[in-house]
């Protein structure tokens, strides 16, 4: 097929103007690369983990108790709604590995030997399940087994109900239900120190003393079962046993972290292209502007030769099309690349046995419309200036700009100006739209930069209040009962153990009115120091009160009390004691939603003597072997949290994930700050070459000309700097909002040396798009320019 | 007489793709100090071309031009800048004013890069437009915007002045004033001024009529006696 000269004419110009094409094309396939990537991450992970939990029969509900007898899992299989339901015993344990000097923690899970549990079922990696009557047999999560290298054959040491037991690998598994497998106390996984062990339930329910028995149950739910009246009708049925609360899916760790991140992803999706779509379409609109100034006679032509103003109006729609269709090729291999690679991080993080990833075509076909759309809408302005202009007023030239005079000029604070400045000024003054679009780009690249690289600093400032100034200790230990305080003498009198502080957390209903949060509360001495309540908001310590309770602010407002109010509390272990206590202070934390109360109040409303379930240890680092050493042995202790082990798993975490995220957001911003100021200095370029050759031949030196032009990119520039920093913490703010939630909160804290390093990079994008131009102005055809008219 | 500037044997060559185009072929002139030269020629003869090299604005592919003590043959771009910048005032047939500048800032453009210039006031004042200092390119007619480039162009107080067709995009009794301007500024200022028209009218106002044919000076042809700009007629 003979294709058609206006077509030709498309293509020829796409060519000509190919620098900016592909800068205006770079824009666009950020966006598109945006979009692609986060809803085919999405889309992989909706679907991986949609796969991934029914196929291995995830919970739909999960609740824990002291002793349940094994005739009440038949009561909860009436509970209307109820599908399945599994009981099992469920305890955490130390482990002992060895050639790793510190304590390992183990979550033990109990499955029917040798065969599947109906609910919850394990994703068998290697090996085998616990075999009947193998008491020693033990099944551990693969990312556990690979940061300790132990496969199959192999043995460890748990103490288990206090008693140490050598136990043996026979298999690695995953599981749905510790996809995001967090041990107790810790922000980040740590696979060295927290691991999954799964034996036969036969063998665990003997050690812990739950023969008959079971101390965790999972349901599986029908579908469209109301899902609040079985959480309420589950607990009704464990309360007498000791029930600490059921939870739904939803609310269950691992999951609630997985959905969080698909929530992120979700809110990136919306953010970053559409900051890429609205300034690619602007910059469409500004290069297809001037295409049709510099057409005008060629325009004019066309409608004389018979062409219809619809014609003409297509013709430099094509145009813009053709910019999108490079924009969405690169976008398109980008973004399924990028969407490739962040599912497998997401993949890896997770541990996915299974990984749905195709590139979403939904996405794709989303990104190409709304990007396509939205330059289409962009550049209509200039297409229907294009198709309006009567043909014999197109091929006569322009008539000439007209610049305003103002009062300004006359003030003596403008004598200082040359003549250089003064058309510097008046140009930006005289386009105000583009002027201002040119800062709202250069600025949209510096926030996403700021926006990129605050992360760093907001969570470096996190991990500083939290692990620093909210804690003290080396160690906190978890003990398997609540111990009389005569426990906190046993551990003063471990080695290298400076300072020994009790501190107690039982499981609570906390309501106000129709409110209630499932939740807990932390006993602490009056005189704690070793983890004390420590305000965010103030950067302080605040006292113990000596009663009453101490509530986060994320708790307060979601019972919508403050000081002096009364929050109703039903205690969930021990003697279940309900009471109505008065909120006396109010803290900010960044985790959790914590509500604090003086340990021997909540001891007296126990009814138990003074009591503690975990301490909080300093340790002197040059006996810290032997201390180890010796917590290995202790029966009691069924949690070991080591500051320093969070520490180094959540700033490792950081450092991993942050930097991906950095670079990437870099390269986008680099892409949009590039293809701005390069268009708007083109552009001005083509508008006033005749200007600046004029000026050449009137004797100015090229340096001269160049910064009449890139000065007045230069001074957008400058302009758009510090909007930037501000569009910045404005991201930033919203995007910590976005994380609000009541497990963490992100504090907004941006370092000056993240503002200055975001300029830096800005500017370092847009001195490249400078030099290009400043390499054309170096080449401009004195002569040929003296000759035309414009 | 002192010659201000000689150019010899000058030869342009165009190269378009395989086609040459010889736009002079051997052309020799001689500018003499205060003198006003008229260069009369038909399109496509060369003698823009010849403009453009003895201004510096382009390079000849041989022979060799002369100003003063300055050779401008083999000079660099910034020998030639700076050349453009001390001794030539140049004046386009489309003006060629900043529009983003005043009558007044247009002038003070170049005058802030010279050495000795002129007050932009007084050099406006010398072509007759004191009234029009603060107006905009776009709020001054074609005449006055051609006036505006010839004060541009002598506010330096250059030492030649070239025009190119200073008159081609302007009637003829709006050209006769712009004329009248150049007449002026070269009896006043003594400035050697080379004025190209296609125009053979403009030739009696001259000191030297050049005839330009086929990339070479033709014929030379010397007036007894200026005619006044005002009594020309088109």
């Amino acid at each position: 097929m003979v294709m058609r000269a206006l077509d030709r004419k498309v293509l020829r110009d796409l060519w000509h103007l190919r620098g900016q094409v592909l800068a205006i094309g770079m824009v666009v396939a950020a966006g598109i690369a945006a979009l692609i990537m986060s809803l085919s991450t999405l889309e992989a992970l909706d679907e991986t983990t949609a796969a991934y939990y029914e196929r291995y029969r995830f919970g739909d509900v999960f609740a824990w108790v002291k002793r349940a007898p094994e005739s009440v899992e038949q009561r909860i299989a009436t509970v209307p709604g109820v599908r399945t339901v599994q009981a099992r015993v469920s305890r955490f344990a130390t482990v002992d590995i060895e050639g790793f000097a510190e304590p390992v923690m183990g979550q033990f899970v109990s499955v029917p030997a040798e065969r599947q549990p109906v609910l919850n079922q394990l994703v068998l990696r290697s090996g085998r399940l616990p075999g009947e009557g193998a008491e020693d047999e033990v099944v551990l999560n693969e990312p556990f087994a690979e940061a300790h290298n132990l496969a199959s054959g192999k043995q460890i040491v748990a103490v288990i109900n206090g008693h140490r037991r050598e136990l043996r690998i026979v298999g690695t598994a995953l599981s749905p239900e510790f996809v995001y497998a967090l041990g107790p106390g810790a922000l980040m996984p740590d696979d060295r120190r927290f691991g999954i062990l799964w034996m036969s339930h036969d063998t665990l329910a003997a050690a812990y003393d739950l023969k008959g028995a079971f101390n965790s149950v999972s349901l599986d739910l029908e579908r469209g079962a109301n899902t609040a009246q079985v959480l309420q009708q589950l607990d009704r049925i464990l309360e007498p046993y000791g029930g600490v609360g059921a939870i739904a899916r939803e609310d269950q760790l691992s999951n609630w972290f997985v959905m969080n991140e698909m929530e992120q992803l979700r809110t990136m999706s919306m953010i970053l292209p559409t900051i890429f779509l609205v300034i690619s379409a602007f910059l469409t609109n500004m290069v297809l502007g001037r295409l049709v100034a510099t057409e005008r006679g060629q325009i004019g032509l066309m409608k004389a030769f018979g062409y219809s103003s619809s014609e003409v109006g297509l013709h430099y729609a094509k145009f813009v099309i053709g910019i999108v269709f490079v924009g969405s090729l690169i976008g398109i291999v980008a973004g399924t690349w990028l969407g490739r690679m962040n599912t497998q991080m997401y993949a890896d993080l997770f541990r996915f046995p299974i990984l749905l990833y195709r590139p979403s075509t939904i996405a794709i076909v989303i990104a190409v419309s709304v990007s396509l759309a939205s330059a289409l809408l962009g550049s209509v302005g200039a297409v229907r200036h294009a198709a309006r202009l009567p043909p014999a007023q197109a091929m006569i030239p322009p008539a000439p700009v007209v610049f305003g005079r103002m009062r300004l000029w006359d003030t003596r604070a403008a004598r200082w100006l040359d003549q250089g400045s003064r058309i510097i000024v008046r140009n930006i003054l005289r386009s105000p739209t583009r002027s201002t679009m040119t800062i709202v780009g250069v600025a949209a690249a510096v926030g996403l930069l700021v926006l990129a690289m605050q992360w760093n600093d907001s969570l470096n400032y996190l991990g500083q209040s939290y692990f620093f100034h909210a804690q003290h200790q080396d160690a906190t230990i978890g003990l398997a009962e609540p111990q009389s305080d005569t426990i906190i003498r046993d551990f003063e009198h471990l080695p290298g153990v400076l300072a020994v502080e009790p501190m107690r957390i039982v499981g609570a209903d906390l309501s106000v009115g129709p409110v209630t949060h499932r939740g807990s509360l932390t006993g602490l001495k009056s005189d704690a120091w070793l983890q004390p309540i420590f305000d965010d908001a103030t950067a302080r310590v605040v006292p113990v009160p000596a009663d009453g309770l101490v509530l986060g602010t994320v708790l307060a407002d979601k019972l919508g009390v403050s000081i002096g109010d009364r929050v109703w509390l039903e205690i969930l272990e021990g003697r279940r004691p309900e009471v109505a206590l008065p909120v006396v202070g109010l803290v900010e934390t960044y985790i959790a939603t914590p509500a604090f109360i003086n340990i021997d109040a909540l001891n007296r409303m126990l009814k138990e003597r003074p009591s503690a379930e975990y301490v909080n240890l300093l340790i002197d680092s040059r006996h810290e072997a032997v201390f180890y050493a010796k917590l290995k042995e202790l029966p009691m202790v069924s949690a070991v949290m080591l500051r320093q082990a969070a520490i180094d798993s959540f700033y490792g975490t950081i450092v991993e994930h942050i930097m991906v995220f950095i670079t990437l957001f870099s390269s986008l911003a680099c892409a949009l700050g590039f293809g701005v100021a390069y268009n708007s200095a083109r552009i001005a370029l083509s508008e006033r070459g005749r200007e600046l050759a004029t000026l050449r031949v009137l004797g100015f030196s090229r340096g001269e000309i160049s910064y009449i032009l890139l000065g007045e990119t230069g001074l957008l520039i400058a302009i758009a700097l510090p909007l930037g920093c501000l569009l910045g913490r404005g991201l930033s703010e919203l995007m910590a909002a976005s994380f609000n939630t009541e497990l963490f909160r992100i504090p907004l804290k941006i370092e000056p040396s993240t503002f200055g390093l975001a300029v830096i990079i800005a500017l370092a994008a847009t001195l490249i798009s400078a030099l290009i131009v400043r390499h054309r102005l170096d080449h401009l055809d004195l002569v040929e320019v003296l000759k035309t008219r414009e | 007489m002192i010659t201000t500037l000689i150019a010899r044997d000058l030869t342009k060559i165009y190269r378009t793709g395989e086609v040459e185009v010889h736009a002079l072929r051997g052309a020799n002139l001689d500018l003499y100090e205060g003198e006003l030269v008229v260069v009369l020629g038909p399109s496509g003869s060369g003698k823009s071309t010849l403009l453009n090299i003895i201004g510096g604005l382009d390079t000849p592919t041989s022979g060799s031009v002369r100003f003063r003590d300055h050779q401008l043959t083999g000079a660099d771009e910034s020998a030639l800048t700076r050349f453009r910048r001390d001794h030539v005032g140049f004046v386009f047939q489309f003006y060629n004013l900043i529009p983003s500048l005043t009558a007044e800032e247009n002038v003070a453009l170049v005058t802030e890069i010279a050495e000795r210039p002129l007050d932009p006031a007084k050099a406006l004042g010398i072509v007759g437009l004191d009234e029009r200092l603060h107006h905009f390119p776009a709020q001054l007619s074609g005449g006055e915007q051609q006036r505006v480039a010839i004060a541009r162009a002598i506010a330096k107080q250059p030492e030649i002045l070239l025009c190119d067709e200073p008159t081609g995009a302007l009637d003829s009794e709006t050209g006769i004033l712009v004329l009248e301007a150049i007449d002026q500024v070269n009896r006043e200022l003594g400035t050697t001024t080379a004025v190209i028209t296609h125009n053979t009218v403009i030739g009696s106002m001259a000191d030297r009529v050049l005839h330009v044919a086929d990339g070479v000076i033709a014929s030379i042809e010397e007036n007894a006696e200026r005619r006044p700009a005002a009594e020309l007629a088109w």
